[in-house]
């Protein structure tokens, strides 16, 4: 049996040494872990003190205060230490964005407008430098959805694609892929009527009445694919006589209007947000709200059709000058009160290690903490439908899980030991690689 | 990070919370809060006199003189307010004079805009100034203001007095246009690389140089009493850069990769003078000693990182790394909501680089304030400064800590519990506007129908008109919103 010791003022010497055991940037190859001593936060009932989770070929084998440790299993000791089902962020871009202005780097965007075929894993680099920077801040896995740029300001397109969950760790995506596909990618046309124009670098004006059209036209384009997806589905089944080719973008849409596979609409105002969901009812597609800024003015008609709400990050600014300068903050507070099921996330790559930044907030501004921890760990498990896999600590369900020295939505709280798919992974990263070494640059002669 | 959204709408102006109109105390004193002045410790159960706008006194048993207006501060915090050393909130339009390579007779302090609900946004995060900078399109760009956010005074009263005022330079990928595509049939603007940003500054501070000579000739010869002279021809671009030889107006310059850093301070050494500051400066950390030797301060993000190549090697660690190498840090927000949550970006550099509390605190307080000369009057909890604090709910260094008041000399600008209490008041003040507009339209579009009956019906009086089709209106009300670019800055 092999302990690994550190204690909650374990100091870096110790963490040093235990990284040894751990290749850069993978992972150990033990089967079994025990991981005693601290504080274990389920999420699936009261913490226990002095709790052992007991990790068996990828997944969670028991938890409790009183567990027999196997004799093959590694054991760490979490004294002093916290233990929580690692975070999980729910609107990323990670693994197709590395760096967002080198165009090289980027394939979040397709051309065209409509491409429900395109599935998110086909291009997440697992070699990316954002992966390792990200799970060494507790996110253990996320979802990588196409077509949601957040900085460029470009749309990704009207069906921007599948979005598909992954661990943060492994050697290949076939590796890391948690499910390839769990939503489609809509992102919801808005009317507009002012929008900056980069190619000449100013803002550009068009009558409402041509803006109404063309969302009009979007929004019959759109229906139009997903009625032809029910043909499509009806004649394939059915041997209909009306003959289809093969056709990757209807085959795509077919789950959709079969209501296995969600649609994950991506609006912000609120009268977006009603279209969007009057349209999916109408077309009787299961919807997941994304982004969602002004969700707090439709509270009721989420609350009513059961629809949950994937935030962009809600340390922003109010939508309006006079929307109240806390707004972006209480939102996630209000939606919890009316029992809209939510998650955080940061719609984005680099940022994704401020997903607890984004919690912690809320609950300064009155979401309770459980309810904060919750919505990075659990609630987007729920949403996408992995809860039988993800989100919790119990017996059966994937091994990803922190160890915290304490609080994890709190900026100071640093991630100790990082569990994915059951293995013992290195919080080693780029960033730590450069501190470390520009620390020791020798003072230069002048 | 958010593309700033305006609302067209004019009339929702109006509804911008509103600064206290009632009289400003003269004497108040702020009691029984933990007390972090920054300079000189933390004081449990502090108090903090306050008279004429200046901290009068700070201490663990001050009593309220008579007819002092007392802040009761049980279980709270108060910080020096946040000094933001990087900024464009407050600006009217775009920061960008993008069009020669050298800018410098553009001045942000002739564009401030007093009515920017981002200045009352940010005093909600506890910032009390600002470093008002022109943005990075030019390696040399326009003239930098710092500001209080005094919300509800006018621009003119905008200005932190007796602050020297600034220009920003700008290297890397913005000066030389990397990511913004020129448009069609435009002629792309020199300078096009790093090469080229390094000649435009020499090649101006050349030219400065020799202007400055005339000017001291002339002004030499004009103070012996000579006679008749004609004095050279004022050249408002190079101005500026005379200020910057003459230590009179300091230099921020945007910069990220290490050897454009190392560039700068070349160049500034040939034409003697110093860089004030160097901004983002995320790779500040590869050279921090020279950064240092060079007398600089560094004013970075906390962890923004990979959103261009300059920025790939950037690391969270950097504000704790430069301070480490004895560089005066500071973490900055270039960004209106970035800007409220600078407490928070602070606390990072404890995290990551294990910077102590108090140092943590000193990347938004004293240190920008060192960075813009401004520390005799900001920037810690000192008796005879500025009383510009911040009052939270808990340890301003928590993710749960929420700024409950904000003091700019002495006055509460921000009061989270007066906000929240007006917000009925002005809802229902705008739904009665907004009814009001609603009635008047409804009544207009009822004269018109019936002006068109009439018409109609004496049609062999008056040549008949075509039917006027309905206006092209904004829907319901809710749109016209404005997408534009933020910063522009970064």
């Amino acid at each position: 049996m092999k302990i690994l010791k550190l204690s909650s003022r374990g100091a870096m010497a110790l963490l040093l040494a235990a990284s040894l055991t751990i290749p850069a940037w993978s992972q150990t190859t033990s089967s079994a872990y025990a991981i005693k001593g601290g504080k274990v936060f389920t999420l699936a009932g009261p913490a226990i003190e002095n709790g052992t989770v007991v990790i068996r070929d990828g997944k969670i084998a028991a938890v409790g205060a009183n567990i027999t440790i196997p004799s093959d299993a590694e054991v760490i000791d979490a004294t002093g230490l916290e233990i929580y089902p690692g975070m999980f962020d729910p609107i990323t871009q990670i693994g197709l964005n590395e760096v967002s202005a080198v165009n090289a780097t980027v394939d979040v965007s397709e051309l065209g407008d409509y491409n429900p075929e395109l599935v998110a894993a086909t291009a997440v680099n697992p070699a990316s430098v954002h992966i390792p920077v990200t799970r060494a801040n507790g996110i253990t896995e996320v979802i990588a959805a196409p077509g949601t740029t957040s900085l460029d300001l470009q749309s990704g397109g009207l069906i921007a694609g599948q979005a598909s969950a992954f661990n943060l760790a492994g050697w290949t995506m076939d590796e890391m892929q948690i499910n390839r596909s769990v939503a489609m990618v809509i992102n919801w046309p808005t009317i507009q009527t002012s929008s900056f124009d980069f190619a000449t670098f100013s803002v550009k004006e068009k009558p409402y009445a041509d803006v109404k059209k063309e969302y009009d036209k979007s929004v019959n384009t759109l229906s139009d694919w997903l009625d032809r997806a029910r043909h499509y589905a009806q004649a394939k089944e059915k041997g209909s006589p009306a003959l289809y080719e093969r056709d990757l973008k209807l085959e795509a849409l077919v789950p959709v209007v079969e209501g296995k596979l969600p649609v994950l609409v991506i609006a912000d105002q609120e009268r977006d947000i009603r279209n969007a969901v009057e349209f999916c009812t109408k077309q009787n597609v299961k919807i997941i709200l994304g982004s969602g800024a002004e969700a707090w003015k439709v509270k009721d008609l989420l609350k009513d059709k059961k629809i949950p709400v994937v935030l962009a990050p809600t340390n922003r600014l109010p939508e309006q000058e006079d929307t109240p300068y806390d707004k972006p903050y209480t939102e996630p507070s209000e939606l919890f009160a009316a029992g809209i099921p939510f998650a955080f996330s940061s719609f984005g790559t680099a940022f994704s290690r401020r997903l607890p930044q984004y919690a912690g907030t809320a609950v300064a501004y009155g979401l309770p903490h459980d309810e904060a921890l919750k919505a990075v760990m659990l609630n987007a498990a729920q949403i996408f439908g992995l809860a039988d896999q993800l989100g919790t600590l119990e017996p059966g369900k994937l091994a990803n899980i922190i160890v915290t020295n304490g609080d994890p939505l709190e900026l100071q709280t640093q991630v100790r030991y990082l569990i994915i798919k059951g293995q013992l992974t290195s919080t080693d990263n780029k960033h730590r690689d450069l501190y470390e070494q520009y620390r020791k640059r020798p003072q230069p002669a002048h | 990070m958010n593309p700033k959204i305006l609302c067209a709408a004019a009339i929702l102006v109006a509804f911008a919370p509103v600064a206290s109109r009632a009289q400003n105390p003269s004497t108040i004193l702020i009691q029984n809060a933990t007390i972090l002045t920054v300079t000189h410790g933390n004081i449990e159960h502090g108090s903090i006199l306050i008279r004429d706008g200046k901290i009068a006194a700070v201490g663990a048993d001050l009593k309220a003189p008579e007819g002092a207006t007392v802040i009761d501060a049980t279980g709270q915090f108060v910080m020096p307010g946040i000094i933001d050393c990087h900024s464009h909130i407050a600006v009217d339009g775009s920061v960008n004079e993008a069009g020669p390579a050298v800018s410098s007779m553009a001045n942000i302090a002739d564009v401030l805009n007093p009515d920017d609900i981002d200045i009352y946004r940010d005093l909600a995060g506890g910032v009390t100034a600002a470093n008002i900078l022109h943005g990075s399109a030019n390696p040399i760009g326009g003239q930098t203001v710092v500001i209080k956010l005094r919300w509800g005074k006018p621009a003119s009263e905008l200005p932190f007095e007796g602050a020297l005022p600034g220009i920003k330079f700008a290297l890397g990928e913005n000066p030389k246009h990397s990511n913004f595509p020129t448009p069609p049939g435009v002629t792309p603007r020199y300078p096009g690389t790093r090469l080229g940003v390094e000649e435009v500054i020499r090649q101006a501070f050349i030219e400065a140089r020799e202007y400055k000579k005339q000017w001291d000739d002339y002004n030499r010869r004009k103070s012996t009493g000579e006679q008749n002279l004609i004095p050279p021809r004022r050249d408002v671009r190079l101005d500026p850069l005379v200020e910057v030889m003459d230590g009179k107006r300091y230099v921020h310059a945007h910069c990220y990769r290490a050897d454009e850093i190392l560039m700068l301070i070349r160049v500034a050494n040939e034409f003697g003078f110093k860089v004030r500051t160097f901004q983002h400066v995320l790779e500040g950390y590869k050279i921090a000693d020279e950064i240092a030797a060079a007398g600089a301060g560094g004013s970075t993000f906390s962890d923004w990182w990979a959103y261009k190549m300059e920025a790939f090697d950037a690391i969270p660690y950097n504000a704790a790394l430069m301070t480490e190498r004895g560089v005066i840090a500071s973490v900055n927000s270039d960004d209106a909501q970035e800007a409220r949550q600078l407490n928070q970006e602070a606390a990072k550099s404890m995290k990551f680089g294990g910077l102590s509390a108090n140092d943590a605190l000193k990347l938004i307080t004293l240190n920008p304030a060192i960075q813009l000369g401004i520390d005799a009057r900001a920037g810690s909890i000192d008796v005879g400064k500025d009383a510009d604090l911040a009052i939270y709910n808990h340890d301003p260094l928590s993710v749960y800590a929420v700024v409950q008041k904000t003091l700019i000399d002495g006055q509460v600008y921000f009061d989270r519990q007066r906000d929240i209490a007006q917000r009925s008041t002005l809802a229902s003040e705008k739904q009665s506007l907004l009814d009001k507009e609603k009635k008047s339209a409804e009544e207009k579009k009822a004269e018109e129908k019936k002006a068109e009956e009439n018409s109609e019906k004496q049609p062999e009086k008056k040549p008949s008109q075509k039917k006027k089709p309905p206006q092209a209106g904004n829907g319901n009300g809710n749109t016209g919103i404005v997408t534009g670019v933020a910063g522009g800055a970064r």
